[in-house]
């Protein structure tokens, strides 16, 4: 068995480096813009064509959240390619695999991260925008200065909850022709024909990730709770 | 000065001030006196927008504004630059020290200079008895050392009014005493203040006017020798509530 592992291992973690961390660390970054313009725009008092806006984020989230995200993967990957819009898109839209992937997981990710930043928005108790006004703030300085800051911290575990999800998602991606940490196993399972083995393997590898992404959310809740003392 | 005319508000059907008349002069302490529910609190919040008043017509130095019309958000923060809000719970900021509670609104409002915004802000803390709290953060005050950081910070900004609902509501007897201590200095020094309070007391000792509200009209409105002289029975009847319940508190204390 130990001689699998030898063997395998550097395959696995090659693969993990180029695909399985790079895709999920940016989807995740793209992910949160998306998530944060959409808590925003879903949070505004803004009225008239505005609410055109909200509603088209609403339904945004909706779709993501509502709809499989291996699905959503298909669709994306195998599916556009069959969008033939007359002079338009004629030849359908024909898109690079990784691509294709950070598309749909950051799309996905972003929906649900969007719930979680908007409710730690609203969880800042309503005194807090009072004493911003009070100063003189305008709504954008008192989000971006008073509001924010203070979310930041509560929405730290959902967000890292949803980061962790994500790292363990791309292993998706390989239904859509990426050779990213999973995929390779099943290469190898194949050729070997240790598909316990391999499978066992790269759920270590998934954990190791995840582990890190743990202790990285530990140290960042100590950060952002500095403020947090007891007397 | 600050005027305004004929000022009502309901929350829903509920109408909570039927038409208010007054005036806040400068460099005087008004007090706001009146029973819970009064709309004590709801007057004083429509001055600075925080609610926002259906009609009348509001006056501060001549800024007129008609609150039947829709007022722009530029008019808001006019008024809010010069005026400052004290909460009878705080709202200090959690996240930022305590003197960068007192500095963030000279700084990132009123774009003065980071260096002069800390000396003033040292000051303060110094005149409020803080002066060693300048790097806690709020949450390692107690109540009355709290609500004296959100008078330093009010006092920062430099401002025509400052507005304090219920300061000391929700203190103990001897933290809401150097609370009272501070705002009584600020008062002989001429700060133009507004004030909503149950504490019968301390308005006679700071209040240079009277405003009494009830079921959201002013029964009345004048200096404070007269309130304290008054026959009107209503009142009178105030006052002698409040000072029993003082007392009361009192004996229980000693």
């Amino acid at each position: 068995m130990w001689q699998i592992v030898q063997t395998a291992s550097p395959q696995l973690i090659k693969a993990g480096l180029t695909y399985t961390i790079p895709i999920a660390v940016v989807s995740f970054a793209i992910g949160l813009v998306i998530a944060l313009l959409t808590a925003l725009i879903r949070l505004s008092q803004k009225r008239g064509a505005f609410l055109i806006l909200k509603l088209i984020f609403r339904f945004y989230v909706w779709v993501f959240r509502s709809t499989p995200l291996l699905v959503q993967l298909f669709i994306v990957y195998f599916g556009l390619p069959y969008l033939k819009i007359q002079g338009f898109t004629p030849n359908g839209i024909q898109l690079d695999p990784v691509f294709a992937g950070i598309l749909t997981f950051s799309l996905n990710t972003g929906a649900y991260c969007s719930e979680t930043i908007r409710a730690s928005i609203l969880s800042i108790n309503q005194g807090q925008w009072e004493a911003a006004y009070s100063i003189g703030m305008t709504r954008s300085m008192a989000l971006f200065r008073i509001i924010l800051p203070q979310a930041v911290r509560i929405s730290l575990p959902p967000l890292a909850n949803s980061f962790i999800s994500l790292v363990k998602d791309t292993s998706l991606a390989a239904s859509i022709t990426i050779v990213e940490m999973f995929e390779v196993s099943q290469q190898i399972a194949a050729q070997n024909y240790q598909p316990l083995i391999m499978y066992m393997l790269v759920a270590v590898y998934y954990a190791i990730c995840c582990t890190v992404l743990t202790w990285l959310q530990g140290y960042l809740e100590k950060v952002t709770s500095r403020y947090v003392v007891t007397k | 000065m600050l005027k305004i005319t004929g000022l009502t508000k309901s929350f829903g059907s509920q109408q909570v001030l039927h038409g208010l008349t007054t005036s806040f002069p400068e460099q005087q302490t008004t007090v706001i006196l009146g029973p819970s529910g009064s709309g004590k609190s709801t007057l004083l919040r429509s001055l600075n927008f925080l609610e926002r008043p259906e009609s009348g017509q509001y006056d501060f130095d001549g800024l007129q504004i008609d609150l039947s019309q829709p007022v722009s958000q530029a008019t808001i923060l006019k008024v809010r630059r010069q005026t400052e809000m004290v909460f009878q719970g705080y709202n200090l900021f959690p996240h930022l020290s305590v003197l960068k509670n007192v500095t963030e609104g000279p700084i990132y409002v009123r774009h003065q200079a980071k260096d002069s915004a800390q000396t003033t802000a040292k000051q303060l803390l110094a005149k409020v008895g803080l002066a060693d709290k300048a790097d806690s953060y709020p949450n390692q005050l107690s109540g009355g050392q709290a609500q004296r950081v959100a008078i330093a910070r009010s006092l920062a900004m430099q401002l025509e009014y400052i507005f304090l609902d219920e300061p000391t509501s929700a203190l103990d007897p001897e933290l809401e005493l150097g609370v009272l201590k501070v705002l009584l200095q600020i008062a002989q020094e001429k700060q133009s203040m507004i004030i909503v309070t149950h504490n019968l007391a301390f308005a006679r000792q700071v209040a240079d006017k009277i405003i009494f509200i009830e079921h959201g009209k002013i029964l009345f409105d004048g200096s404070s020798q007269d309130f304290f002289a008054t026959t009107n029975h209503r009142i009178l009847a105030f006052i002698s509530a409040m000072t029993f319940a003082d007392l009361t508190a009192t004996g229980k204390t000693s």
